[in-house]
C-alpha cells in the first residue's frame, strides 16, 4: 500500500453520537481528512455523554474519545452568519458531509442537500435519520435502544419465556453507520467516473430492518414469529443444537452440526437417536437434553471432543482471557492514542487491512474547536476582519 | 446512474458473510456473479438454517442471494479453471471466505489473480485472520460471538452468556469487506492499481465493541457486569433497558431519574437525585421503575413520557410493526422473481440514492443458469 486508499479526500462531519460518527472514524481510518463541525458550545453532544462514567483528561467521555480519535475539529455556530460564511467556504472544498440531525434542521440553518449542491456541485451528501423522512415516526428520536424495540430485533436474542432482550451493543447505529460509508463510497466512485454527486440517506430503521433481512424474509413466507427456544437460544431461525451450553467449568457454543454426529461426539446414546427432521420438530427436547449432558463435564473436555470430529463448537470466552490468548496477540487489534494533555488511550484500530498492512492511526480525537486556527488559515479563509 | 455501474464482481463466496457483501456490490450496481460448484453450489442452497423453504431452497438462500448470477465451475478441472481466469482478467473484484489456503490450493491466490489482473480488488474474509493458532477454526457466526467476548453483553446479569440473535458477526463482516473493497476501488478509479482487502470475521466481532472494549481496556481490565435487572446494556445508568408494563412492553433509554420518577409519579425514586447513583445504584432504581411501570399500560406511559421528549417507545414484533404506517411508508419490502416463476418478498437495501429507494426483481438464480449468458459476454472460450 502506497497511501490510504481515501487520501485526498475531506469530509465534513456536523453528525454527532454514534452512527454518523462511526462512519466518519472509518472514512478517517481509511485515509480521508474528517474535520468534525461542532457547536461551540459544548461541541458533539457525546462529550458529555459517558458510559460507565470513564472519561479523558480532557472533560470529554472517554466514549468520545473512542469513536472520534483521528478527526479534526473546527467549531462553528450555524446560526452566526459569519460561521455559516467559514462553513459554506469548507464546503466549497469538501468531498463529503454527513449529518444526523433530525429532519428538518439542516434546512433552517440552509444546510440541506439542494443549498450545498449549490455551493459544491459533486458534493457527496450523506445524511442519517431515525426513522426516514416521511411518516407518522419521523420526529421520533433515533435512539438505539428504541429502534431494536420497535423494529422486533428484541425478539431474537433470549429464551421462549424472557422479556423482550436487546442486544447489548448499539447495533442500530453501527450498522447505519457502515451502511452511511458503503453509500458515500460507492458514491465517490460514481463521481471519479461521471462528475456527479449524490445524495446518499439512511435511517436506523432502514439499516436494521435490513440487518435482519433473513429473518424478516422468512416471516413474510411463513407469517409465523420467530421463535426462540425455550433454552439456550442463540437464533430463532435454528434448529438443535445451535447454542450456548454450560459446563462445570464455563460455558460451550455448538453451532449447526448434525445431530447423530454430536450424539456420537458426546457419547450420547440419546442424541445419537435423533433424527435430523427432529432438529426443528423437537428443539427444547434435544436441547435440554444437551445441555444435562453438558453440564456433567469441563469445557475443555467437551471441545477436545467435538473439536476432533470437527464439529463446530468453541468455548465461551471473556475480553481477560481473550487479552492474554495468542490468536488475539497475533492480530495486533490494539493501538494507544495520546491525547492533547499526554493521556494514554487504549483503544481499538480498523478491523480491514489493505495489502496486507494492518491501519493504525495514532492521532487522538480533537479538542473542541482545536483546528479552527489551522483550517481558517489554510483554506485562506478569512472572516470580515 | 447506478453508483457501481460496470463494475463486475467474481464471486467464490458462501454461506453469508462474503455473500452479503455481494448482494449489497449489486443492489448498487455492480453486476456479481457467483462461482459455483457443480451439482451443489452454494452451501447454503440446502443447508437446513431454516425450516421455512421454497421449493426445496430456504429462504434464506434466496435472501441472500437475490440480484446475482450463477455461474458454475468446478475449479480442480484445468479447463474450468482457465475460464475462471479470462472471467477474472475482465473483473473489477474478486470476493472468497474460504479457510485460509484454500484459493492457494486452488491457484487462485491473490500473487497469481494480480498477474492475471493487476487492477483487481480481491477481497477475502476469514474466521480468525490468516496468522496465529486459531486461523483454521471454522469461521461460524455463534463460535465467532463466543470467542470474542461479545455473550457477556446481552441479558440480565444472572442468565447465562447470551448469543445475539441475529448473525451479527457475517454481517458486519460483510458489511467491513464492501467498505474495503469500494475505498480500494476509488483509489484503483484514480491510479490504476488493485488492492487486496481482508476482513477476519474475529477483527470485525471485536471492531463492533469497540466502545465498551476501550472502557475495558482502560480501566484495570474490569469484565463487564450486566444489570440485574432488565439489561440494556452493561455500561449504561438506569433507566436504560425494556420493563413490563399492564398490557405489554416499554423501552426507555438514556434519561434523568429525577425528571422520570416527577412524570411518571413513582415518588420512591425521588431518592435518587444524585446521578453517579444511577449507575452505582442502577438495579435498584431498576427494580422500582419496574414495579411501577407494571400498573398501568404501555399507552398510558408513552402519553406521558413522549410529550416531555423523554426517550422511549413501544416494544413491537414483526408482525406489530409491518401494520404500522411508519413502516409503511419505508417502502422496504420488495418482491422478487425467480426464472422459474417463483415470487419472493423480501427486504431491499436500505441505502436511498438521489432521493430513490434501490430495489431489484432478479430473485437468486438457479444453480448454473447464466454459464452460457457469461461466457457469450465475457467472449470465454
Amino acid at each position: 500500500m502506497k497511501q490510504l486508499p481515501l487520501k485526498g479526500l475531506t469530509v465534513l462531519e456536523f453528525s454527532q453520537y454514534l452512527s454518523g460518527p462511526s462512519a466518519g472514524l472509518r472514512l478517517a481510518d481509511l485515509g480521508a481528512r474528517v474535520i468534525k463541525i461542532e457547536r461551540p458550545k459544548g461541541g458533539d453532544a457525546c462529550r458529555r455523554l459517558a458510559i460507565k462514567d470513564l472519561w479523558a483528561d480532557d472533560g470529554s467521555s472517554l466514549l468520545f474519545h473512542t469513536i472520534n480519535r483521528n478527526k479534526e475539529s473546527f467549531a462553528a455556530d450555524l446560526k452566526n452568519p459569519d460561521d455559516l460564511l467559514l462553513i459554506k467556504k469548507l464546503i466549497q472544498q469538501a468531498d463529503v458531509v454527513t449529518h444526523n440531525f433530525r429532519p428538518g434542521v439542516m434546512d433552517k440553518v440552509g444546510l440541506d442537500y439542494v443549498s450545498v449542491k449549490a455551493i459544491n456541485e459533486k458534493i457527496i451528501y450523506a445524511e442519517v435519520t431515525g426513522f426516514g423522512k416521511t411518516g407518522p415516526w419521523k420526529n421520533r428520536p433515533g435512539q438505539d435502544l428504541l429502534l431494536q424495540s420497535m423494529s422486533g430485533l428484541v425478539y431474537t436474542s433470549g429464551n421462549e419465556n424472557d422479556n423482550p432482550i436487546p442486544f447489548g451493543i448499539a447495533i442500530a447505529d453501527i450498522i447505519c453507520g457502515a451502511h452511511l460509508v458503503q453509500g458515500i463510497l460507492a458514491a465517490l466512485i460514481r463521481r471519479n467516473k461521471k462528475g456527479i454527486g449524490a445524495l446518499i440517506e439512511l435511517s436506523l430503521l432502514e439499516s436494521l430492518l435490513d440487518f435482519q433481512f433473513e429473518l424478516l424474509t422468512t416471516y413474510y413466507a411463513s407469517k409465523q414469529l420467530p421463535k426462540r427456544s425455550a433454552e439456550n437460544n442463540a437464533h430463532p431461525l435454528l434448529s438443535a443444537p445451535y447454542g450456548i451450553y454450560a459446563t462445570t467449568d464455563g460455558f460451550i457454543a455448538i453451532a449447526m452440526v448434525n445431530i447423530r454426529q454430536l450424539g456420537v461426539a458426546l457419547d450420547s446414546n440419546s442424541l445419537a437417536a435423533f433424527s435430523q427432521e427432529d432438529t426443528f420438530s423437537c428443539r427444547d427436547q434435544i436441547k435440554n437434553m444437551l445441555s444435562r449432558h453438558v453440564a456433567k463435564k469441563s469445557s475443555s473436555h467437551w471441545i477436545k471432543k467435538l473439536h476432533q470430529k470437527d464439529i463446530w463448537a468453541m468455548e465461551v470466552l471473556d475480553w481477560n482471557k481473550i487479552k492474554e490468548h495468542p490468536a488475539y496477540k497475533i492480530l495486533e487489534m490494539e493501538q494507544t492514542i495520546i491525547t492533547a494533555n499526554g493521556k494514554e488511550i487504549i483503544t481499538t484500530r480498523c478491523p480491514i487491512r489493505i495489502d496486507g498492512e494492518r491501519l493504525f492511526s495514532g492521532t487522538p480525537a480533537p479538542e473542541l474547536g482545536a483546528h479552527n486556527k489551522k483550517i481558517i488559515e489554510a483554506l485562506e479563509l478569512k472572516t470580515d476582519a | 446512474m447506478n453508483l457501481l455501474e460496470d463494475i463486475i464482481v467474481i464471486d467464490f463466496s458462501q454461506f453469508l458473510s462474503g455473500p452479503s457483501a455481494g448482494l449489497r456490490l449489486a443492489d448498487m450496481g455492480a453486476q456479481v456473479i457467483k462461482i459455483e460448484k457443480p451439482y451443489v453450489g452454494d452451501i447454503c442452497r440446502d443447508l437446513y438454517v431454516s425450516d421455512t423453504m421454497i421449493h426445496g431452497e430456504s429462504t434464506i438462500f434466496h435472501a441472500i442471494n437475490r440480484n446475482k448470477q450463477s455461474y458454475i465451475a468446478d475449479l480442480k478441472v484445468a479447463a474450468d479453471l482457465k475460464k475462471i481466469k479470462q472471467l477474472i482478467a475482465k473483473a473489477d473484484i474478486l470476493i472468497h471466505n474460504f479457510r485460509p489456503g484454500v484459493m492457494e490450493r486452488l491457484g487462485l491466490n491473490y500473487e497469481v489473480v494480480r498477474a492475471v489482473n493487476p487492477s483487481i480488488i480481491y477481497a477475502a474474509i476469514s474466521g480468525y485472520g490468516i496468522e496465529g493458532p486459531w486461523k483454521d477454526l471454522p469461521g461460524q457466526d455463534l463460535l465467532l460471538q463466543a470467542a470474542s467476548g461479545m455473550t457477556w453483553l446481552t441479558n440480565d446479569n444472572n442468565s447465562m452468556p447470551t448469543a445475539m440473535g441475529v448473525a451479527v458477526v457475517d454481517i458486519l463482516a460483510g458489511a467491513h469487506l464492501v467498505q474495503g473493497i469500494l475505498a480500494s476501488l476509488y483509489q484503483t478509479s484514480i491510479n490504476g492499481e488493485g488492492a487486496l482487502v481482508e476482513v477476519s470475521m474475529f477483527e470485525s466481532a471485536l471492531d463492533f465493541q469497540f466502545e465498551v472494549l476501550t472502557c475495558f481496556l482502560n480501566d484495570s481490565n474490569q469484565l463487564p457486569v450486566r444489570s440485574s435487572v432488565n439489561n440494556g446494556h452493561a455500561y449504561i445508568s438506569a433507566p436504560y433497558g425494556i420493563y413490563k408494563t399492564c398490557d405489554g412492553h416499554i423501552a426507555l433509554a438514556m434519561g434523568s431519574i429525577i425528571v422520570l420518577s416527577q412524570l411518571l409519579k413513582c415518588s420512591a425514586l425521588e431518592v435518587y437525585s444524585d446521578s453517579t447513583e444511577w449507575f452505582s445504584q442502577r438495579d435498584e432504581i431498576k427494580t422500582i421503575l419496574a414495579e411501577h411501570l407494571l400498573t398501568r399500560t404501555t399507552a398510558y406511559w408513552l402519553s406521558v413520557l413522549q410529550p416531555a421528549d423523554i426517550w422511549c417507545s413501544d416494544v413491537m414484533n414483526y408482525e406489530q410493526l409491518v401494520q404500522q404506517e411508519g413502516y409503511k411508508t419505508l417502502q422496504m419490502e420488495q418482491m422478487v422473481k425467480t426464472s422459474n416463476g417463483l415470487n419472493i418478498l423480501t427486504t431491499r437495501c436500505p441505502i436511498r440514492v438521489d432521493g430513490q429507494i434501490l430495489t431489484s426483481p432478479k430473485g437468486a438464480p438457479l444453480l448454473g443458469e447464466h454459464n452460457k449468458q457469461i461466457e457469450e459476454q465475457f467472449l470465454i472460450q
